[in-house]
């Protein structure tokens, strides 16, 4: 039987819960929200690949995008109003994905959509967001933003994309590792975009690819592939995706020791894996590229510093909490960094509720300099209002007694492309 | 990569990839033709086999050999006796009916798929090789412990042959399989054959799943391609034929990891189904298996 709650509730309860409501709201960071004309939270639905096979990376886009959150709100919030993130598992599954942004916005009433990182998610979610009219701010390095693939509601302003990356990456591979490359990729859009844009990038610099070599991302065994690598290859350029990257690392060294090709990774291939692995001492004197370094470099900025200890990364790129619980530290300030400019777009247009959704992607879509500083701990960012998508500075490390040090940084400039697309001139 | 060593690395990827298969056929046979029924949750007891070595290896610290020895020793009784738990709790309840047991596994994967992902989480989990030892072939590397893979595939495979063949309790399993009826009427207790069958075919898959883990990394969805490749084997080799599913498993290994390394993974899934169709018109059950009267 129920119980009935209300003579339950003598007088000392309520005097308890009233001194603790009390007490609450006398805490320090407890921001006091009230010169806002509306103190209801603005809601930001969260698409994580908590399952499937992104979820390695779930795991850290979630801690960074809490610890954004964190940071914002006591800071007092967009407008006077608290952030309050609504996840939803996606299973890295594009047909879930679409139905996640379905409950954001019939169910959960959200402002934006956010974080969705697999390419193949995002592409599969986009045209709901935009049949839905729902911002969808997504943190993938797809190319698929600014190709015009996508749609108004759509937009990539916190992390830089493929195709700018592996352009940039071009030049340094065959002024330093050699001219004859293979690629190994995974078979789906993300990989494509790789296989596409660095042989482009690569074979207009003068060198060339001898074989290319597509591997499905659900795959667990990989030495089944590396006989395909021809012998004269003189870079095996590799970016490898899903839970089984530690068994496509220990398995290339197993197959080639040390005496294959040069390395040239897209830290993908390593990311969230311990690079101090039994089996993976092969990699040492191999280059990656990284979107952020995982290892606190030498000149690491103030902006890094803040938000390493934000996250709870320690200078090795790992949890501060485990060791061994590396982080995916060249994706996840995307979500930092893009929550942050949800942020200055809702107040710099004024953003009140959905009504001023179309206006708060005007107000993005006008942003352009994102200058270094805390808001963008990677590095200062060019945003393209036409093409929905950023720029940025790129990185390139060197594996070096265990630990990934700085080799060379690209400009901003070295990774723009003429634009392929104005999602201005498209309608809300 | 010339001819020679080419042909020679598929040819060990494909044994490696064999031994394996056929342990885990092995036991989807072993059930199906004792019980009569479809077990669809197979591929997820060899799942629970590969994550439950590396909770097990995550106790021990120091040699990875130790942690390992005790996986191999551990493991199979683990998920042996989850089967026998299942069988007790499920499906005996079904009386043995293929349709409803087929309904019923589907149930029970998707039980200890969840089950796994809340426990253990979505993430691969790496068990380290019990020895790392990298054999320079000359052409390529290959890994001492994929050589002890097979060989202890071979080992267990005889061990097994053996129990079928000269042992009461196989004398037992074969006189069910043949006619469980007259079994019965010759003082065979058929329910707790079974039981103990359901448990000992989960339990060879689950060796199989502590074999490649320290090779392939153990995950929640890794019980689905698995599943698939052991009823091919199975259909090929002769649903409950002890000696077809091992020949059969050899073929499928064998063509998948030289097809894989030569044309692509895909095209060898597609000729191993499509070779599956082709047995099913001509030879219905199987290479190796006998007409029923």
């Amino acid at each position: 039987m129920k119980k009935n709650s209300k003579s339950n509730l003598s007088r000392r309860k309520l005097m308890k819960s009233i001194a603790a409501v009390g007490s609450i709201s006398a805490m320090p960071g407890f921001v006091n929200y009230s010169q806002a004309s509306s103190s209801a939270p603005i809601r930001i639905g969260f698409q994580v690949h908590r399952t499937g096979i992104g979820a390695a990376y779930g795991r850290w886009y979630d801690r960074t995008t809490q610890a954004a959150v964190k940071i914002i709100n006591d800071s007092g919030g967009i407008n006077g109003r608290p952030l309050e993130i609504i996840s939803e598992d996606d299973g890295t599954d594009p047909k879930r994905g679409a139905e996640a942004l379905e409950k954001f916005a019939n169910q959960h009433n959200c402002d934006v959509a956010f974080g969705t990182l697999f390419s193949h998610v995002v592409i599969g979610s986009a045209p709901r967001a935009g049949e839905l009219k729902l911002p969808y701010f997504v943190v993938s390095e797809g190319h698929h933003v600014a190709s015009g693939m996508l749609n108004r509601y759509t937009l990539q302003p916190g992390i830089t994309d493929v195709k700018s990356q592996v352009q940039a990456m071009a030049p340094f591979v065959k002024d330093n590792l050699g001219k004859k490359v293979t690629m190994v990729y995974p078979d789906f859009a993300f990989g494509h975009d790789h296989r596409d844009y660095f042989s482009a990038a690569f074979e207009s610099q003068g060198g060339e690819i001898i074989a290319k070599v597509p591997i499905p991302p659900t795959e667990s065994s990989f030495s089944k592939y590396f006989p395909k690598i021809p012998r004269d290859t003189e870079v095996l350029y590799h970016v490898m995706v899903g839970p089984a990257v530690l068994t496509f690392v220990k398995e290339l060294g197993e197959f080639y020791g040390s005496k294959g090709p040069k390395l040239f990774g897209f830290i993908d291939s390593v990311e969230a894996v311990d690079l101090n692995t039994p089996g993976l001492e092969f990699l040492d004197g191999s280059y990656f590229w990284e979107g952020n370094p995982r290892y606190a470099q030498d000149n690491q900025t103030v902006h890094d510093q803040f938000y390493r200890t934000a996250v709870g990364v320690d200078k090795n790129g790992a949890s501060v909490s485990d060791p061994k619980d590396v982080s995916t530290y060249a994706h996840m300030f995307g979500c930092w960094e893009t929550l942050h400019i949800i942020k200055k777009g809702m107040e710099v247009s004024g953003y009140s509720d959905v009504k001023d959704r179309s206006k708060l992607i005007e107000a993005v879509e006008s942003m352009n300099n994102m200058p270094l500083s805390q808001a963008h701990p990677q590095g200062a960012k060019i945003f393209n209002g036409k093409t929905h998508q950023t720029f940025g500075h790129q990185y390139i490390t060197k594996m070096t007694n265990g630990k990934l040090v700085l080799a060379h940084t690209t400009s901003i400039e070295d990774t723009f492309y003429p634009d392929e697309v104005d999602y201005t001139k498209q309608s809300f | 990569m010339e001819l020679g060593p080419y042909l020679l690395f598929a040819s060990l990827e494909g044994l490696v990839h064999a031994a394996v298969l056929s342990l885990i056929a092995l036991g989807l046979s072993l059930v199906f033709g004792v019980m009569r029924i479809v077990n669809v949750a197979h591929g997820e007891f060899f799942m629970l086999g590969a994550i439950i070595t590396w909770w097990v290896s995550s106790f021990v610290s120091g040699n990875p050999a130790i942690g390992f020895l005790l996986a191999l020793l551990v493991v199979p009784i683990i998920v042996g006796m989850t089967a026998v738990l299942s069988d007790w709790l499920i499906l005996r309840h079904l009386k043995y009916d293929p349709e409803a047991t087929i309904i019923a596994t589907i149930g029970i994967l998707y039980i200890i798929q969840q089950f796994a992902l809340m426990t253990f989480g979505p993430d691969a989990k790496p068990v380290e090789q019990p020895f790392n030892i990298r054999l320079d072939l000359y052409w390529f590397g290959f890994s001492a412990y994929k050589f002890f893979v097979i060989f202890s595939a071979i080992i267990l495979l005889l061990a097994i042959w053996l129990v079928m063949s000269k042992t009461k309790f196989g004398l037992i399993l074969r006189a069910t399989q043949l006619d469980s009826e007259t079994a019965q009427a010759f003082g065979i207790p058929i329910s707790r054959v079974y039981n103990i069958v359901f448990g000992l075919g989960a339990a060879i898959a689950a060796v199989g799943a502590v074999l490649i883990v320290p090779i392939q990394q153990a995950h929640y969805l890794m019980g689905g391609e698995p599943l698939l490749l052991a009823f091919i084997v199975v259909i090929i080799g002769g649903l409950g034929s002890l000696k077809g599913t091992v020949a059969a498993a050899i073929l499928i290994g064998m063509s998948d990891g030289i097809i894989s390394v030569f044309f692509s993974p895909n095209i060898a899934k597609i000729l191993a189904t499509l070779l599956v169709v082709v047995v099913l018109i001509i030879k219905p059950n199987g290479l190796f298996g006998t007409t029923k009267t």
